[in-house]
């Protein structure tokens, strides 16, 4: 019998942590302007500690101001998916459940989509937006996923499927009403996308993203106890439905704070906590912290393939994740029916 | 089935019951519950007022054909619904003003396990009885370990610990549940029909189990079962209930009347009492 202990959960994560600093630096010195390990170190540390005037003019431009931005961006959106697959699978007991899977993530585009319409400068609206139609999808998705009063595993995906798709029709004919507007750029952002900057300031972005997986993770021994039969969970003290309500709340928050700024990107929120449960086991006290690191690694790795691959021409992220995610989620499904 | 069942546990039969005098542990006071007609296709289900007792070191049975009132009973019992009249107490205390987590150190509930999304091992599964214990993320302590391990012990299960759930069978996977129930520390002890998956040696097994559970470490054990005759042979008391009615309430010998049983279970029954005053029920020929 080894319990889990902080001291582990602290080992773990400065591991990940590491992986995901050379990945940072990898995808630093990778692009169109091939960039040395030492010239990306000094011009960070310099950076850091305020000596602007000693980097070069374009090594400040690129590491600083395109490269670095991408990154933290990638981290944030990778961070924010996979928490919140994380949470979705306990919410809905379903190891399948994913934001994109489950139409959460065309809510959350619909929503900023409207919001782009309709107060195209308001500051913050967006994400505002994002998550009111991440929150509405899931509720919908999750009363039509019920029969007999009992969540269905099958008839929850196949109502998140259906949601995906007529939310995307929507979003569809918004789009063909959106004359004069870069409609590249919209398809782009639909797929997933990093390249554009968010209009908000990021250190807010990263407040909520800390907020909500924050919650999530006050919740994770509850998590444990709900994964194991609800019913069970109940009786041994945990309230659930307070448990329920603020993984909800706190995984569409991270839905649509992803997709406000990247677009929906999909499978990330399957792929990584099930890596994460496969390496570190299924305590969600490891899970959360894991899933967050191992989301930003992924997107980080993923975003470098997707800018380097065919350059000069850059492919979106999210299709780099649905490439991999895919089949993941057929092999996953496959094995489930078993 | 219920005489193969009868003569294998006729070896370990106890000798019944002198009534005790130790606290009692649970009090029934004319309890009573109707659910609430929010599902129209549902019929209005309710328990009439029941009232019973048990005492540290009982085992009762609760007996009655399906849709007899058993699980709601039990329910209530557990305080997952608050009696529509009437009082139960655990301890000296009304179950439904009992906060979750302190209900969850005094009363363990053992239900048929849900099935589990993700493999986990013996030992984590057991621990988490040891929830209601925990602070905020709740690491598992030193002492946790400890009683969960006891708990596997009592219930023979020690050489489980690192085996998945999901490859246990049918017996191994009843003794781990009731281990997680046992590390909850409750002093009342609840099963729902815990016999229903288990073939007729486990049956047996199981319920010497919880004999002993109760008579050495003093627990009050409530079992839910169709097994009249093992309830017979084990039990110290048996509640019976027909369509949402408490009939009777007393020791084997007490309860098992031939035409009250027939009534209930709509069948030709025969009676026998044996040596020691344990009832014994065989169905009767030409049915």
């Amino acid at each position: 019998m080894r319990p889990l202990t902080p001291r582990r959960i602290a080992w773990v994560c400065a591991g990940l942590f590491g992986v995901l600093f050379v990945a940072c630096v990898i995808s630093l010195r990778l692009g169109a302007y091939p960039i040395s390990v030492r010239d990306i170190v000094t011009t960070l540390f310099q950076g850091a500690i305020g000596r602007w005037d000693d980097i070069p003019g374009g090594l400040k431009s690129i590491v600083w101001e395109i490269r670095l931005p991408r990154i933290m961006l990638g981290i944030l959106v990778g961070a924010s998916l996979s928490t919140a697959g994380a949470g979705f699978q306990a919410l809905l007991r379903n190891p399948l459940a994913d934001p994109y899977v489950l139409g959460v993530s065309s809510g959350a585009a619909l929503g900023a989509i409207v919001s782009l319409i309709v107060a195209p400068h308001a500051a913050g609206a967006i994400q505002v937006a994002a998550f009111i139609g991440a929150a509405g999808t899931i509720a919908a998705v999750y009363f039509l996923g019920r029969r007999g009063g009992q969540l269905d595993s099958a008839t929850l995906l196949l109502a998140g499927i259906v949601a995906a798709s007529f939310l995307s029709a929507i979003i569809m004919f918004l789009m063909t009403t959106l004359s004069g507007r870069d409609l590249r750029g919209m398809a782009f952002w639909l797929m997933g996308d990093l390249a554009s900057q968010p209009s908000v300031n990021s250190a807010w972005l990263y407040l909520l993203l800390l907020i909500g997986a924050g919650s999530i993770y006050t919740t994770s021994s509850d998590l444990n106890l709900i994964l194991t039969g609800e019913q069970e969970a109940r009786h041994l003290g945990v309230n659930v439905n307070r448990v329920k309500l603020v993984v909800y709340v706190a995984a569409s928050m991270l839905t649509g704070l992803a997709v406000s700024v990247s677009g929906a990107i999909g499978y990330v929120g399957l792929l990584v906590p099930h890596l994460m449960r496969m390496m570190f086991g299924t305590d969600y006290r490891l899970l959360i912290p894991t899933s967050a690191l191992g989301g930003a690694i992924l997107i980080v790795v993923a975003d470098t393939v997707a800018r380097t691959a065919v350059a000069p021409t850059e492919l979106p992220v999210g299709a780099m994740t649905a490439l991999v995610g895919a089949p993941v989620f057929i092999y996953l499904m496959r094995r489930r029916v078993r | 089935m219920s005489e193969i069942a009868d003569s294998a546990a006729q070896a370990a039969s106890p000798a019944i019951a002198s009534p005790r005098t130790a606290g009692v542990r649970l009090k029934v006071e004319q309890a009573s519950f109707a659910y609430a007609a929010t599902d129209r296709s549902a019929p209005k289900f309710t328990l009439g007022p029941t009232s019973f007792e048990a005492q540290q070191q009982e085992l009762v049975a609760i007996l009655g054909p399906n849709a007899s009132g058993k699980s709601t009973l039990l329910g209530l019992l557990a305080g997952l619904a608050r009696p529509l009249s009437g009082r139960i107490e655990v301890d000296g205390t009304e179950v439904s003003l009992l906060d979750l987590r302190t209900r969850a150190q005094r009363i363990a509930l053992v239900q048929q396990e849900s099935e589990l999304l993700f493999p986990l091992r013996v030992w984590e599964y057991v621990l988490q009885g040891r929830y209601p214990y925990g602070r905020r993320l709740r690491f598992e302590s030193a002492e946790d370990c400890l009683l969960a391990g006891n708990a596997l012990a009592q219930v023979g299960a020690d050489a489980l610990r690192d085996r998945w759930m999901d490859q246990l069978s049918g017996g191994e996977k009843q003794r781990v549940i009731l281990a997680r129930a046992l590390a909850q520390q409750p002093s009342l002890l609840l099963l729902d029909e815990p016999t229903q998956h288990l073939d007729i040696g486990g049956k047996v097994e199981l319920l010497r189990r919880l004999r002993r559970l109760a008579d050495e470490s003093r627990y009050t054990v409530l079992v839910v079962t169709h097994e009249l005759n093992l309830a017979a042979e084990f039990c110290d008391r048996i509640v019976l209930l027909h369509k949402g009615k408490c009939l009777r309430v007393g020791t084997p010998a007490e309860v098992y009347e031939r035409e009250m049983l027939e009534e209930v279970f709509e069948a030709p029954l025969e009676v026998e009492m044996r040596a020691g005053g344990r009832p014994r029920v065989i169905l009767r020929g030409n049915y």
